[in-house]
């Protein structure tokens, strides 16, 4: 009889724990695959955008500004609510399901660190991000000749906004996952807090034709802020003079972004629960 | 380790509202050893154990699970416990495989998950995704989660609830050969074959209190407890007696019937008949 048993040591070196960064990309990679294959939510989140930027091209065909057609200054409103999608929305109701399901109380069993639970789903939201992102800007230069950013400072600043914003949105999804005390009441939560957002920040309308008050509610959130650094990337620099501050005030927009990030992050590490309150 | 008990708990104690779900518990468990807990539906088991595993705080008590106090718990803990739960965690669209090969990824010193697999006996299911397991099969996944990581101390919450007779004469043989290995095993069960089969050590706990802690073979005084000896008498009828000296009696009645006693048995009873009594007489 053969045996096949290794040493003990070979065996322990061999399914050594994984360092910080690995950990964060097998969860990271996990989470990609349970969303790609979950064929609904893929197709709602990449193809919300793509329809309705279609159906606004429809609807509107004439200029906003001279040189700014309704198409060219939507999109940015879509890339902002496509992002919000994919990290807010997705993660505000996706995690009160794992939660009822047990999946986040069998993480608290493992020695995972709990840092990993969050770097998956950043991980997650980001590639799916870009690709929604990608997919959605295919689509409109195909369709309506959606003239791309032009420089590399506008690429950059198209960079660093969606970093920010989407971290933003990430991290209030994670938060306001914890409202939801169950599986249902995820998408009763985030779908109410997501629809006023994108209607009061420019998103289906244009922002400076919404009420003086209106403007000022959504300038506290991130939404306004993220359209606004989008459109400073695809609208003409002379434009500018038509935003509320009389500028895209590209300073400002980082700072309320920054500034969402942190309070979002403060919100999921205070109020971040594991269980359900049926879990005792 | 110094210490030679795997788990200590003194006065522990739990309440939701006013319903005292933990009242008082009093607990050790010795390294290496196999321990089940016992107890009606409500009783207290699985909060006993989830707040030994870290999940529940509990509102009075000492307690110490590895050396560690569960709430909290030195940094290496949770790579020295498994825990299979009483309630499933069912991940979408992830295959047995990848999930075990994933959580293994967790452990400073984990199994080989193709091994793990094979060992609670889901190795032709390994590609199937996990919401399409029936419930048997996803309980024995609840337990390679459980064991992947190569516990000292396991803690299983009716493990066996779903199984069929062959799945759990199987498992019985796992948790066996892990209790071989020299682990710490903490079971929940409603089975008392199962206990009596596994079990070094029982404890019966019911509205909340350990009531009492015993090897299986002296759970509630069996040794001592009357045997009921049956027979039929010469008009048919079945006799039975409760005697602490049924030799003695069995003696005397083959002196009467002349020998052979017809239809003569002698019984003690089984685990069941004395939990059922000691739960009852509460
Ligand atoms: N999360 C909770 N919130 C409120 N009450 C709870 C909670 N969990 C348990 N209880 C109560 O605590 C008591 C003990 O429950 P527990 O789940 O520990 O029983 P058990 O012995 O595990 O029962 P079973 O054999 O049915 O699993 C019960 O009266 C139950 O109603
Ligand atoms: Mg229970």
């Amino acid at each position: 009889m053969t045996t096949t048993l290794k040493p003990a040591t070979a065996a322990r070196a061999a399914s050594r724990q994984p360092g910080p960064l690995a950990l964060a990309l097998r969860q990271g990679r996990l989470e990609l695959t349970q969303f790609l294959r979950s064929r609904e939510s893929v197709v709602f989140t990449m193809g919300f955008p793509i329809i309705m930027i279609l159906i606004f091209a429809a609807i509107f065909d004439g200029e906003i500004a001279p040189g700014v057609s309704f198409p060219q200054y939507f999109i940015t409103g879509m890339i902002a609510a496509g992002l919000m999608t994919v990290s807010f929305q997705n993660l505000g109701i996706w995690i009160p399901i794992e939660r009822d399901r047990g999946v986040l109380k069998r993480y608290r069993g493992t020695p995972m660190p709990k840092w990993v639970y969050f770097a998956g789903k950043v991980i997650m939201v980001v590639v799916v991000g870009v690709i929604e992102t990608a997919l959605l800007l295919a689509v409109s230069v195909a369709v309506f000749d959606l003239q791309l950013p032009g420089t590399a400072t506008k690429w950059l600043t198209f960079g660093w906004v969606s970093v920010l914003g989407i971290t933003a949105c990430t991290l209030c999804g994670i938060a306001i996952s914890s409202l939801a005390r169950t599986a249902r009441s995820g998408s009763a939560v985030v779908t109410p807090v997501a629809l006023i957002l994108q209607f009061t920040s420019g998103v289906f309308f244009v922002f400076t034709q919404l009420p003086t008050w209106m403007q000022q509610v959504a300038a506290l959130f991130p939404l306004k802020w993220m359209c606004q650094g989008l459109r400073s990337v695809f609208l003409p620099d002379t434009f500018a003079g038509q935003e509320p501050g009389g500028s895209y005030e590209l300073g400002r927009v980082a700072l309320v972004l920054a500034a969402w990030c942190v309070i979002g992050l403060l919100l999921c590490l205070g109020t971040f629960r594991w269980t359900t309150r049926r879990d005792g | 380790m110094d210490n030679e008990l795997a788990i200590v708990a003194r006065g522990l104690r739990k309440a939701y509202g006013k319903n005292v779900a933990v009242a008082g518990v009093d607990l050790e468990v010795r390294q290496g050893e196999v321990f089940a807990l016992l107890g009606p539906n409500g009783a207290g088991k699985t909060t006993t154990v989830e707040i030994l595993e870290g999940y529940r705080r509990r509102d009075a008590g000492e307690v110490s699970v590895l050396d560690s106090d569960p709430a909290a718990p030195a940094a290496n803990w949770r790579n020295r416990i498994g825990i299979v739960l009483q309630g499933v965690g069912e991940f979408d669209e992830l295959s047995v495989s990848e999930l075990v090969h994933h959580f293994a990824g967790f452990y400073a010193d984990a199994d080989d998950p193709e091994k793990v697999i094979a060992r609670v006996g889901l190795a032709d299911k390994a590609r199937a995704r996990t919401h399409t397991l029936s419930g048997g099969q996803k309980r024995r996944l609840d337990v390679a989660l459980g064991i992947i990581g190569r516990p000292e101390l396991l803690f299983l919450d009716e493990p066996t609830t779903g199984f069929d007779p062959e799945a759990r004469r199987e498992f019985w043989q796992l948790i066996r050969d892990l209790a071989a290995a020299g682990t710490t095993i903490v079971l929940t069960t409603h089975y008392l074959d199962e206990a009596e089969a596994l079990a070094d050590r029982v404890g019966v706990i019911a509205g909340g209190r350990l009531i009492e802690v015993a090897a299986p073979e002296d759970l509630g005084n069996r040794q001592q407890a009357h045997a009921t000896v049956s027979w039929r008498t010469p008009e048919g009828r079945t006799e039975s007696t409760e005697s602490a000296t049924p030799t003695e009696l069995v003696t005397e009645l083959a002196a009467r019937f002349g020998g052979e006693v017809p239809g003569l048995t002698v019984t003690r009873p089984t685990l069941e008949d004395i939990y059922l009594q000691m739960i009852g007489h509460r």
